[in-house]
């Protein structure tokens, strides 16, 4: 199929390499080079979507960033996404788009029928129609918006792709390749500054590329390639095509998107699809040039209606023609270039300009050309459902508000220019406040906030010269400040033509008992009557029009809105544009895929992973993993068809008959060392410490200042002024910040030093009643005696040749040790261990079993210390110094804390000694009772008691101890379960601690 | 994302800090007589001030010192980092 609106040579494109893709089923062709837009001009598709409320049939409007219409679903490379701009997804091979937001198809789309129902979506219909009744909404509204006005479709599948992450420096990046931005950087590159060039589009050069303009006697392409060359060869700088800077944030930090390879054919296994770039900037130049804006009139959102400078885009870059009659509608000078362009590739346009017969360079060159000029003259309305096929013009009467003649032309496509709006994006999100420019009616940037600095059409200034100048200044002084070198470089020669004054014109109006809809914001569908509504209603500031008539919330951000919108809400306020003021701009300026958000934190990647050194062997024996944190522990290790519960229950029985052992390696570990380092511990725990000896260890408790408890665990005097803390995995790293805190801030007298140990060694607990007599095996040459070697006793001794200390401490109630030596160490002492323990029956536990212990021994852990209970909460007040102060002390005699009444630990069994009560239950009188029913308490942890053979419960009460032999009931409405149970001691075993110390 | 200079490090990116609150707020001295209403101003009321405040920051992923920085908390402008035993004018 031959492309009838390609021209034969026009354009940037490689006509060598043709591409075939498919565009809603159909087999269609275009160049390399060609973005999905132009490659369907040039096949002559322009209806590519429907509108979101009213379904009308949309075609592209623009060539770049600014297009509000051309979202297409597009699948490529395996996956599929959604909402993806035609005009800057660049053509590959094999890519198929379909529209979105129609159905069933876009050439027959029942939405279209709301087209014919205004009244039912005027501005605020969202607020007003949908109100009533709540029900209405699930089953009726919300079903029937969304399958009638959703954008595209987000892949369910799991995205294969490889996203990464970039933190860079720079002393300037500048954001956008134009003349401003190239001699930005040109500059700052050659005072020796290190410099980043970053460019959205696929070609540098911005504006060059399409103006017909000459700089230093090359035109502006060729100039835009000379420098840029130079520039790729400086080893200080970074150019960056295909890279959107779309966020400015707090102290200079930039973010950029970067498109790595979906436009590539083939790529390596390690390329990834996006990159996302953290740029800390010493100085930012905003050289993110200019957007047009399109006057408003009838039906202007007909297919075949185009900003003029796209269309002058799609013929210089693309070789597309957007029509072959066409309508320029203009009320400034630049669009003459798009006409001139059609005269150029023999096509006769046709100029309407709202200003009066005047002269200006370009006007009369196309005069001298011929070119059908009419002065005073507007597009009223746009004629055709799904293209343009004429319009109806109107020769405007001097008020500008009437016409004195009114006829029909044949068109197909009208090209429209309202003149430019600076992309003021960036520097408004660095917190900029805008100021309003009335030469050129928009908003530039005012005083800096950052380091930011506006330059060419970004700021306002429309000449390439100008531009140019302040490009070179700009680049030239920031650089110089950052690396104290000045180059002199000559501002080259630039040949442009002088454009006159553009004509205040936003607006087309309209003849009488003549009503087509005017579209300010397209892809939003607000027009110039919802606009009028929402004023009428009495919105009166831009933030609430905004958000009653969701003008400029689309993705697109308004970018061929916003100022048009804000022009309209001032005439019909009688207000000047200022006073109405502009909505806040925020990030991304264009939509970003998740993917690259997200970058390479995903799956196993999400978190660092910690494992022990004795993962391989847990894994080997088929240990079934926790995630601890970051940490991995076995939760059991598991024997043929064994549930985790019959595990458990094997392993923990095991400790409590012959003996177990269990990886601690996890457990935090603190180095705490200094000549004060007693005190200090006295001031961290609420028990006491002066008088602990050299080798002994002892459990601690620490508090918050607001007397809740925060971790406990045990530490061992090492030697006279070293100490050896632990806490549990899970507050290790806040326990080491705290103890800092206190050292560095509040106690800096204080003469100690703390220090992480816990990845410096490796941990096993060996525990039950035979643990002394695989210890003894374990170090033959060393008394381990309950003499010896008592509860609470610490030895440092060689284990088969290795540095290794004893402590003897116990988590489960059982006579126990922990035994730590070096990391590299670990899998030597589990070897050995697990060798040596044969004869008496040593097994390995898992955190499964070490928590049933626990708990049936009524010992505390994470889900009793909560964050919410105090030490006698927990029965720990034992622990508690009435005689020194400590942190949080102060706190423990606050009202609420002694009341009798509050909630504190017990102990729970079913009366049928067979239900497992949910952890998470709530204790009740009554089971039945009305809602809400008074809740007494929760169960805190669970456990299979393997004692005693039955369910046991830790649950923190209200009342506690007193509680002790009434029933209540455990309800969970989580787990739909309900179970009477009585309420016992928390110490279900051993409550004396016998067996500790035996 | 801010850009914090710690007075040991130099300039780091607010991923390696940790927030740590008001820094002007004195712990009561250990083993010394307070009365309930200093203890409960020091435990729980905090000023949430528009503009200056001299906040702690600890540099967990540096070198783990507490340091003091003055912010603006509506501008997010850091005026001046200090360690935590220097005085903020
Ligand atoms: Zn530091």
């Amino acid at each position: 199929m031959s492309q009838l609106f390609r021209l034969n040579k026009e354009g940037l494109i490689n006509r060598n390499k043709k591409i075939s893709f498919t565009f809603n089923g159909k087999k269609l062709f275009g160049y390399e080079g060609d973005t999905i837009a132009s490659a369907l001009i040039a096949n002559g598709i322009h209806l590519v979507g429907r509108s979101f409320k009213y379904h009308r049939p949309r075609g592209f409007f623009g060539a770049g960033v600014e297009e509000p219409n051309a979202k297409l679903q597009v699948e490529f490379n395996g996956h599929s996404e959604p909402n993806v701009n035609a005009t800057e997804m660049e053509l590959v091979e094999g890519l198929s788009a379909t529209s979105q937001n129609c159905w069933p198809s876009v050439n027959f789309d029942i939405g279209a029928i709301n087209n014919f129902l205004k009244m039912f979506f005027p501005a605020g219909f969202y607020y007003k129609t949908f109100m009533w009744p709540k029900s209405f909404w699930y089953k009726i509204y919300e079903p029937f918006i969304r399958k009638a006005a959703g954008l595209g479709v987000a892949s369910i599948e799991k995205d294969k792709e490889r996203y990464e992450h970039k933190f860079e420096y720079c002393d300037l990046l500048v954001t956008g390749s134009g003349p401003s931005g190239l001699a930005s950087a040109y500059a700052a590159a050659k005072n020796g500054a290190k410099v980043i060039l970053a460019e959205d589009k696929p070609r540098f050069g911005g504006t060059l590329l399409t103006d017909d303009v000459s700089i230093d006697n090359l035109s502006g392409k060729d100039w835009a390639e000379k420098i840029i060359t130079e520039l790729k060869s400086m080893p200080n700088v970074t150019v960056k095509n295909r890279s959107q800077v779309f966020g400015y944030y707090d102290h200079n930090m930039l973010v950029m998107f970067e498109r790595v390879s979906d436009h590539l054919e083939k790529k390596s296994k390690f390329t990834p699809r996006q990159r996302l770039w953290y740029i800390r900037a010493k100085e930012t130049i905003l050289s993110t040039g200019s957007i047009e804006r399109p006057i408003v009139f009838g039906n202007n959102d007909t297919p075949g209606i185009f900003l003029s400078a796209a269309a002058k885009e799609y013929m210089k870059v693309y070789g597309v023609l957007v029509g072959k009659k066409p309508l320029i509608f203009t009320n400034n000078d630049s669009a003459y270039e798009t006409a001139l362009e059609f005269k150029k590739n023999n096509v006769e346009p046709i100029i309407l300009d709202t200003r009066e017969e005047h002269s200006s360079e370009v006007i009369d060159e196309a005069k001298s050309k011929g070119i059908d000029i009419r002065f005073s003259h507007g597009v009223i309305v746009a004629n055709g459902y799904k293209k343009v096929k004429s319009a109806k013009i109107g020769k405007l009467n001097k008020d500008k508000n009437s016409f004195e003649r009114i006829e029909t032309v044949d068109c197909d496509c009208i090209c429209v220019s309202g003149f430019w709006t600076p992309s003021v994006h960036l520097a408004s999100q660095s917190g900029n406040k805008l100021k309003y420019e009335e030469k050129i009616d928009a908003f530039i940037p005012d005083k800096k906030k950052q380091h930011e600095t506006s330059v060419g059409a970004a700021n306002g200034s429309f000449t390439l010269e100008e531009s140019l100048k302040n490009g070179f200044e700009n680049g030239s002084n920031l650089s110089a400040k950052i690396t104290d070198t000045k180059t002199e470089i000559a501002i080259p020669n630039v040949n442009e033509k002088k454009y006159g004054a553009h004509d205040k014109f936003w607006c087309m109006p309209l003849p009488k008992n003549e009503n087509p809809k005017r579209f300010v914001d397209f892809q939003n569908d607000v027009s110039v009557s919802d606009i009028e509504i929402a004023l009428r209603e009495g919105y009166r500031s831009i933030e609430h029009v905004k958000r009653y008539t969701t003008l400029g919330m689309a993705t697109d951000q308004g970018r061929t809105s916003n100022l048009n919108g804000l022009q309209l809400v001032s005439n019909i306020e009688n207000k000047i544009v200022p006073e109405v003021g502009h909505t806040t701009f925020r990030p991304p300026f264009t939509p970003i895929t998740i993917g690259t958000i997200v970058g390479r934190e995903v799956g196993m990647e999400y978190m660092p992973t910690r494992k022990t050194p004795m993962h391989e062997w847990h894994e080997k024996n088929n240990a079934v993993f926790v995630d601890a944190g970051a940490w991995k522990r076995p939760r059991y290790y598991k024997q043929g068809n064994e549930t985790l519960f019959e595990a458990s229950k094997r392993e923990a029985k095991n400790v409590r008959e012959n003996v177990g052992i269990c990886d601690v390696t996890t457990l935090g570990k603190i180095d705490i060392k200094g000549p004060d380092a007693a005190e200090f511990l006295n001031r961290v725990y609420t028990n006491a410490w002066m008088k602990l000896p050299v080798g002994k260890a002892r459990y601690g408790l620490m508090l918050r200042e607001d007397g809740i408890v925060m971790d406990d665990g045990t530490t061992t005097r090492i030697s006279e002024n070293h100490y050896h803390m632990t806490t549990t995995t899970a507050q290790a790293a806040n326990v080491l910040s705290h103890l800092e805190y206190y050292l560095q801030i509040v106690w800096p007298e204080l003469n100690v030093n703390v220090v992480s140990t816990t990845e410096q060694w490796a941990g096993a607990a060996i525990a039950g009643p035979k643990s002394r007599d695989m210890l003894s095996k374990l170090y033959p040459n060393l008394d381990v005696s309950n003499e010896a070697l008592p509860f609470m006793g610490y030895k440092e001794a060689e284990f088969f040749g290795v540095t290794s200390r004893i402590f003897r401490i116990s988590f489960s109630g059982e006579l126990a040790y922990e035994i730590n030596v070096k990391s590299d160490h670990g899998m030597f002492m589990w070897e050995k261990m697990m060798e040596v323990g044969k004869e008496f029956g040593n097994q390995p536990y898992g955190t499964e079993a070490l928590s049933t212990l626990r708990i049936e021994m009524g010992h505390v852990a994470g889900p009793e210390l909560d964050g919410r209970t105090i030490p006698s909460d927990v029965s720990l007040n034992g622990l508690v110094s009435k005689k020194k102060d400590f942190i949080g002390k102060n706190s423990l005699g606050r009202e609420a804390f002694n009341v009798e009444s509050r909630q504190k630990i017990v102990g729970l069994i079913p009366i049928d000694r067979k239900s497992s009560i949910p952890e998470g239950s709530h204790i009740v009188q009554d089971q039945n009772a009305k809602l809400p029913n008074p809740k007494l308490g929760h169960v805190s942890s669970s456990c299979w008691s393997v004692e005693n053979n039955n369910p046991f419960s830790l649950a923190i009460m209200k009342d506690g101890k007193n509680m002790i032999g009434k029933k209540f009931f455990a309800v969970s409405p989580l787990k739909n379960k309900s179970i009477e149970v009585e309420v016992i001691s928390s110490h279900y075993v051993d409550p004396e601690g016998k067996r500790v110390r035996s | 994302m801010l850009y914090i200079k710690c007075p040991y490090c130099g300039l780091r990116a607010q991923k390696e800090f940790s927030y740590g609150g008001d820094a002007t707020v004195k712990r009561p001295n250990i083993n010394e007589e307070v009365s309930s209403k200093d203890w409960d101003n020091f435990v729980y009321m905090r000023k949430s001030p528009r503009g200056k405040h001299i906040e702690l920051w600890q540099h967990i992923a540096g070198c783990r010192q507490w340091i003091k920085v003055q912010r603006d908390t509506a501008t997010h402008e850091i005026f001046q980092t200090a360690k935590v035993t220097e005085e903020i004018r």
